[in-house]
């Protein structure tokens, strides 16, 4: 009993660690210019698309296929952002959310039409599918893999929002976005970095993903309900609450898919509807 | 500049009257609406679909159109609906009309309930919380197959003909007659709604949220009223399309089914009553006309389609032929000066 | 002496470590032409958002008239007499300025709920919408879109709204803000011309029009009042003068 308890809370916690690369971008680009991107996630699919790729058809390295997927989603972003994003910055919340629900639309059949509607299998190399057995539980070596990343990621993250002079920028514009421009700080191009950012992160959170929870074209749409749960409650703007977030969603579903399974996603749901009439601001968020 | 002079002419009431009045095109519009009977007699189960999911639209136009809510999940009404008059003809009794307004009247309950939640919230929480709830519901739809049917559908679906005396059948012609009358006589009331004190007062909502409890508005209250009256509509469509079809299934309640109307309703054009209408009826043709292409490539063109009309057509078609039509009239009939 | 019609007690507002309220006492009586001014950031906007409702007091209390009605809702207080204008315009972009006084009107008389009649049929709320904004001098321009009209105007709009809710009290925030100078004149000469039945206070930072319109100045810096007193009282006041130092002349 304790064993599958604890077997379920480090799952949920590399799910958790999982959910949380794929939302940080989306708070912290939410909170600074409220855009509604509902497109995020085919950010991470992409991400999550050019590592098989690279890896199936030109036979790359696992490794060596992370940072093309963080780079290859970042200049997606930048693409989109200059092309389409930039003119719908003081649009309505409506338009915003159609325009990239249109955009998921197009990168979910897109993804069908290049790489069909099955799962993508990829192959890992041999020392991550083995498992490190301690204190008689057997802990995927994967999954150790994931949660030590992104832990990492969140420390670089933390630190460079605090001690660099960017940091400090992404800070004052996610405060008070009229003050910051009259400081001569450029917001737009704070904006621009921040969002890459954000959507190489996603593309590296959907290439590790792979292994995690599997990759269809239907990714774009199933994990952009997890990440927005994780944004809504953790809060706009705010790596803590986003990390804290990702984890609490991380394990309830992994619980709840284990220990009720006929519940499904009702679970889920309910505690995001429940969460939000609670605290729509999130449980960290300001606004 | 002549068109204002007019307008003071006619003073303050004059100018009311106009916005108010039946315009020559919504009359032949309405006229029209029987053609298909002669024209395409063998469509007429898919001019029903129209007519229904036309109501559907105008129903959301409603909430999102004119008072400014973006709903994910407003499919959660119209499946309420469908399963309703579904189940109500499997264990009661399957007299349509009784079961399309009991259908509605749940649909409004419901509604009614869930007001109290949507009226708090704006932005994006409001988003989330519609598609949320829409989401809920299918799940919960889906787990309850004892009594939904589940993925295979409810089964045993038996609606007895109108009046006893017109069937259901598959030519459609009572369900388009019944579908078409339903839409009208609720377009009616949606149409006094908006040119109502009620109406104004929820475009005040939508144009700024913010000014209206400065003058004394209970805005939250308003929400609720405008909800309440779009779930019962789109209850009605739901119902109907249980009716006309016999059969209902789980994606009346999906988020595919949210995310159609709202197409529909940006594609006609929202805030503008017929543009749901005009959506529905282009959407629906063309999705017959394609019906042989794979569902993936439709929602391509449609996310193609969704990403042109906000960058360039932001009140969808009927905004765009609004404007054409006052170009044509401001550089083609301009009045010689006097 | 004349009923007061709005007051306040300790009103007191912080957000974090900023103090943006700090017991506030002030006491307007019936039928005054009070303004309120002081260096931006002292908390003059942030008192009329308290007195509304707008922002939740942290302590203190708000009287309308005898009433408390520190804990009711902004939509309420409208209903009993307190109205105020925005220092940016709020207003409805795509409704007709008639269509927006209309609105307001018919809030006013309970008929905005009713779905059931067609607006023209509203004969009365109609009149006296337009006669509203006649007396503005927005009667011609009233058809056109808000968002078409020229700011000026769009400011008188501003004002419009809130008389059509028959105020007892008038807040009005910067009513001239960007307004060019010959045109503010006109606007306050509209605002001189209103009824003694209702009570005005106006933040404002052009001194003249202070001088000339006001009856009484209370002067805000740093969240609390400095001193409140007549144009004469306030214009030889030292540290008033201080904290203006060298940016306005006086009548």
């Amino acid at each position: 009993m304790i064993g599958s308890f604890a077997g379920v809370l480090f799952d949920g916690f590399a799910y958790g660690m999982l959910l949380f690369l794929l939302s940080v971008g989306l708070s912290v680009t939410l909170g600074m210019m409220n855009f509604v991107n509902l497109a995020h996630c085919s950010f991470a699919m992409l991400g999550g698309y050019v590592t098989v790729t690279l890896m199936d058809r030109a036979g790359w390295p696992f490794f060596a296929t992370l940072p093309v997927a963080f780079l290859a989603a970042a200049a997606a972003s930048v693409v989109l952002e200059r092309a389409l994003f930039r003119r719908l910055y003081r649009a309505s919340d409506l338009d915003q959310c159609l325009l990239t629900i249109g955009i998921v639309f197009v990168s979910v059949a897109g993804a069908a039409y290049v790489y069909g509607t099955l799962q993508q299998p990829v192959q890992l190399p041999d020392y991550l599918r083995t498992a490190v057995t301690l204190g008689g539980l057997r802990f995927p070596v994967y999954r150790l893999f994931l949660i030590g990343a992104a832990l990492v990621i969140t420390v670089v993250l933390v630190a460079a929002l605090e001690y660099t002079r960017f940091g400090a920028r992404v800070r004052a514009a996610v405060d008070n976005q009229r003050m910051a421009r009259g400081l001569g700080i450029d917001v737009d191009g704070v904006f621009a970095v921040t969002f890459a950012l954000g959507s190489g992160l996603a593309g590296l959170g959907g290439a590790l993903a792979i292994e995690m929870v599997g990759l269809d074209p239907a990714f774009a749409f199933t994990y952009l309900i997890y990440v927005i749960i994780v944004v809504s409650v953790g809060g706009l703007a705010s790596i803590g609450g986003s990390f804290v977030a990702a984890t609490l969603i991380g394990i309830s579903d992994m619980a709840g898919k284990y220990y009720i399974p006929q519940l499904g996603a009702f679970l889920i749901y309910l505690v995001m509807v429940g969460l939000l009439m609670w605290r729509p601001a999130g449980l960290f968020g300001r606004r | 500049m002549a068109r204002v002079a007019l307008r003071a002419v006619s003073g303050p009431h004059g100018y009311l009257q106009a916005q108010s009045r039946w315009r020559w095109p919504e009359v032949a519009f309405w006229i029209a609406t029987p053609l298909p009977f002669l024209i395409f007699p063998t469509y007429l189960q898919l001019a029903s679909q129209i007519a229904i999911t036309a109501l559907f639209a105008v129903s959301l136009d409603l909430i999102l159109g004119y008072a400014g809510i973006v709903s994910l999940g407003h499919a959660a009404f119209f499946g309420l609906g469908a399963y309703a008059a579904g189940l109500l003809s499997k264990f009661w009794w399957g007299e349509p009309l009784s079961g399309l307004a009991l259908a509605a009247a749940l649909a409004g309950l419901v509604g009614y309930a869930a007001s109290f939640v949507i009226a708090r919230f704006r932005h994006l929480a409001l988003i989330m919380i519609t598609l949320g709830i829409g989401l809920l519901l299918a799940e919960a739809a889906n787990s309850a197959s004892w009594l939904t049917g589940g993925a295979d559908g409810l089964q045993g679906v038996r609606i007895r003909p109108l009046f006893d005396r017109f069937p259901f059948d598959l030519w459609g012609r009572t369900a388009y007659t019944y579908s078409l009358v339903v839409l009208f006589l609720t377009f009616l009331v949606a149409r006094r709604l908006i040119h109502s004190p009620f109406g104004l007062s929820l475009r005040g909502i939508r144009e700024n949220a913010v000014r209206m409890p400065a003058l004394g508005a209970p805005s939250r209250a308003y929400i609720r009223k405008v909800y309440t009256i779009a779930a019962v509509m789109a209850g009605l469509a739901g119902a109907l399309l249980a009716q006309t079809t016999s059969t209902v299934s789980l994606e009346v309640l999906s988020f595919q089914r949210s995310a159609d109307v709202l197409v529909i309703l940006i594609l006609g054009g929202a805030g503008r009553l017929y543009g749901g209408i005009l959506g529905a009826i282009i959407y629906m043709v063309a999705r017959d006309q394609f019906s042989g292409i794979n569902p993936q490539y439709w929602y391509f063109w449609i996310g193609l389609l969704l990403i042109a009309v906000v960058m360039f057509l932001p009140n969808g078609l009927l905004g765009g032929l609004t404007r054409l039509a006052s170009w044509w009239r401001a550089h083609l009939l301009v009045m010689p000066p006097s | 002496m004349a009923a007061t019609v709005l007051s306040t007690r300790g009103l007191r507002k912080s957000f974090g470590s900023l103090v943006v309220a700090s017991d506030i006492n002030f006491t307007l009586p019936q039928g005054v032409r009070y303004a309120l001014i002081g260096p931006n950031g002292a908390g003059k906007t942030t008192l009329i958002n308290l007195m509304t409702g707008m922002l939740r007091p942290d302590a203190g209390q708000i009287f309308l008239g005898e009433d408390d009605v520190t804990s009711l809702a902004p939509a309420e207080r409208v209903k009993r007499g307190l109205a105020r204008t925005f220092q940016i315009n709020t207003l409805f972009p795509h409704l007709s300025a008639l269509e927006a006084v209309t609105l307001a009107v018919c809030e006013r008389r309970g008929h905005a709920g009713n779905w059931w009649r067609r607006l023209p049929t509203h004969r009365d709320a109609v009149d006296e919408a337009y006669g509203i904004l006649s007396s503005l001098t927005l009667g011609d321009d009233g058809y056109r879109p808000t968002r078409e009209l020229a700011y000026g105007q769009q400011r008188l709009l501003e004002i419009a709204l809130a008389l059509a809710t028959r105020p007892r009290v008038l807040l009005l925030d910067e009513p001239a803000a960007g307004v060019p100078r010959g045109e503010s004149a006109t606007l306050f000469s509209v605002i001189s011309r209103l009824s003694r039945d209702i009570t005005v206070l106006f933040i404002e930072h052009d001194m003249n029009i202070v001088f000339r319109f006001a009856s009484r100045i209370i002067v805000m810096v740093g969240g609390r009042v400095l001193v409140e007193g007549t144009p004469e009282e306030i214009a030889a006041e030292p540290r008033v003068r201080e904290v203006y130092l060298g940016n306005t002349r006086h009548a």
